[in-house]
């Protein structure tokens, strides 16, 4: 036991007196969820639009009324005639143009149906899509509310996400990113690193098990991957309002039980790494942009031609997003996630077979 | 006076697949030798070492280290010896008398009896004052001779010494030979595998290993005699040719 306390001290050595090690480890997590949390965000505010309005009569002018209070939108010109819309988008002033045609509440008493014009600049196809969308949101809500019957509207609710922000589909997305790099990347870095420096030979000589020598390699990071994912919540918590509905107790274990994924894949990938550099690279390629493309963090798996989407099934932080998404923001308990626990584990599982039997192999 | 066997090795084989590293090796060291191990690079030095150590089994045949099985009971064969080698002798993060707990701790020395021998151990090197820097700041020469202090902190019946002196001054070198002969004075055997034959010629007792075979076994005076030869140097070319 001595032994092995030696080690791990040892290990957090390595780690304290390496500044590039300390920097990954607290500065990256907090400066990644800043960085989505503030700049990379997919909600929309104060856009803006400029207006043509043909009309210029009550309905079109509480229209716009209400779409500049509603803080999507900010009016940056009223427009005269439609040559100048596209002048208006080419000086990158304006995203979206809305276009009232003439006697448009006449039209609109007198056969219902009048026609505005949302003009995007589509050279952002998701701000467009999103733009058009508010503004349709907009004009529903104002002819159901208004006297002018026009059929059933759908009124569309954002579950979960009331308010469509990004933050809270980013937490879960840099939980799993984090706790990757932290535990996959680190773990075969420093493991690389003792073959490289042929200690770990010298480790292998000595009474040290091999056992103890993994084991050793990995509680620092454990650790550190657990304060990781603390300080997420956290963060996510005090800045930016993601709520945590369900038992955090179960949030941390599935956390512990990730964490302990990616080190089993870290230890598998140093089994096959030579040295540092190539470790640090099949971390970054095998791991990062599967993580960051095809686990759902950024771009919907539902969304994926067929052939991605199955693919997406064997990549383990796609499972992952979805324990803590359905723990943190829909508050649901074990009995929901169960299923994706399971394969959590059968991934550990997997890899530590694998380890097991390559470093047998290497031992011979 | 019968000398005690430390290391006795009879027929051992190792293969990988259909390539033997080690063709039927036997040789025996007796305790407090030095003994030489030498061979060209691919001669199978290091799969012998490797055995020696405890790091990997022996396809066939019989290796005793420090009274044990190598095959069976490599655990006790590793609490009683030490390991030095020239790819890697301390970690360069990490202080002086950090590498010195560490490797103590692991070698199963008790805190008091590490601060006495150590503590003994930096005066005798004159490294006292430096025992806070990190290794890194220390020359390849100091490393080197602090390795092999704290190979043998544990006091190991064996220490193996996989090229201790490999890209070390020749004052240095010099300084490390007196090391060693002051660690087989106090009973502890040394194995080293060299390519530098003026430290061949220190040893008490040299083997040369050619394909994975034991071609030459003796002291330097008799296989000099045996080959013919002015000198180690001239022996090693005889045999590798």
């Amino acid at each position: 036991m001595n032994r092995f306390i030696a080690f791990v001290k040892k290990e957090f050595l390595h780690i304290f007196r390496d500044y590039r090690t300390m920097l990954i480890l607290f500065i990256m997590p907090i400066v990644q969820i800043l960085i989505f949390g503030f700049a990379i965000t997919t909600e929309i505010k104060d856009a803006s639009i400029a207006i043509l309005d043909k009309s210029k009569d009550e309905v079109t002018r509480e229209l716009t009324q209400k779409m500049l209070s509603s803080g999507y939108f900010k009016n940056d010109a009223y427009l005269t005639n439609e040559s100048q819309i596209e002048p208006a988008f080419n000086d990158q002033r304006v995203k979206m143009v809305v276009v009232f045609e003439p006697e448009f509440s006449q039209n609109l008493q007198k056969t219902g149906t009048a026609h505005v014009q949302l003009v995007c600049d589509a050279s952002d196809p998701n701000l467009a899509r999103m733009l058009s969308q508010f503004a349709d949101g907009i004009f529903t809500s104002y002819t159901t509310s208004s006297s002018v019957s026009m059929g059933i509207q759908p009124e569309v609710r954002m579950f979960y996400n009331e308010a469509l922000e990004g933050v809270y589909m980013s937490i879960p997305g840099i939980m799993a990113m984090i706790l990757m790099l932290v535990s996959a990347m680190m773990t075969s870095i420093s493991i690389t690193r003792e073959k490289e420096f042929g200690s770990m030979e010298v480790l292998l000589i000595s009474p040290l098990k091999p056992l103890q020598i993994i084991l050793g390699k990995v509680t620092p990071y454990v650790l550190m991957a657990l304060i990781n994912a603390v300080s997420i919540l956290a963060l996510g918590y005090w800045v930016f309002g993601v709520p945590v509905k369900g038992s955090i107790v179960l949030l941390l274990i599935e956390c512990l039980l990730f964490t302990i994924l990616a080190l089993s894949l870290g230890i598998l990938i140093s089994t096959v790494a030579k040295n540092q550099m190539v470790a640090m690279f099949m971390s970054m390629f095998a791991l990062m942009l599967p993580v960051i493309l095809l686990s759902g963090f950024i771009f919907p798996v539902e969304n994926m031609p067929l052939p991605l989407r199955i693919l997406s099934n064997i990549i383990p932080p796609k499972w992952f997003i979805i324990i803590v998404k359905t723990i943190m923001l829909k508050g649901g308990g074990l009995s929901y996630v169960w299923k994706e626990t399971l394969i959590l584990i059968g991934f550990v599982v997997l890899f530590v077979t694998l380890s097991v039997k390559k470093f047998k192999i290497r031992l011979q | 006076m019968e000398k005690k066997k430390v290391i006795t090795v009879e027929n051992l084989v190792k293969k990988f697949g259909n390539f033997t590293a080690n063709d039927n090796l036997n040789f025996h060291v007796d305790q407090g030798e030095i003994f030489g191990f030498l061979g060209a690079n691919g001669a199978g030095k290091t799969t012998a070492m490797r055995i020696l150590c405890g790091l990997s089994a022996p396809t066939s045949g019989k290796v005793d280290v420090a009274g044990f099985d190598v095959s069976h009971q490599s655990e006790e064969v590793k609490k009683r010896i030490g390991y030095m080698s020239q790819k890697f002798s301390l970690f360069e993060d990490l202080s002086v008398w950090e590498n010195m707990r560490f490797f103590a701790t692991v070698y199963g020395l008790s805190a008091k009896v590490f601060k006495e021998r150590g503590e003994q151990l930096l005066h005798k090197l004159n490294l006292f004052e430096e025992r806070k820097r990190l290794v890194s700041t220390l020359s390849l020469g100091w490393k080197q001779k602090l390795a092999f202090s704290v190979a043998i902190l544990h006091q190991p019946s064996i220490v193996f010494l996989d090229e201790p002196t490999g890209g070390v001054d020749p004052i240095t070198r010099r300084q490390f030979w007196e090391m060693i002969y002051e660690a087989a004075d106090n009973g502890i055997t040394v194995f080293v595998t060299t390519h530098y034959m003026d430290e061949a010629e220190y040893c008490d007792r040299v083997t040369i290993m050619v394909d994975g075979r034991i071609d030459a076994l003796g002291t330097p005076s008799e296989l000099k005699k045996q080959f013919n030869a002015a000198s180690m140097n001239d022996v090693f070319l005889a045999l590798a040719r």
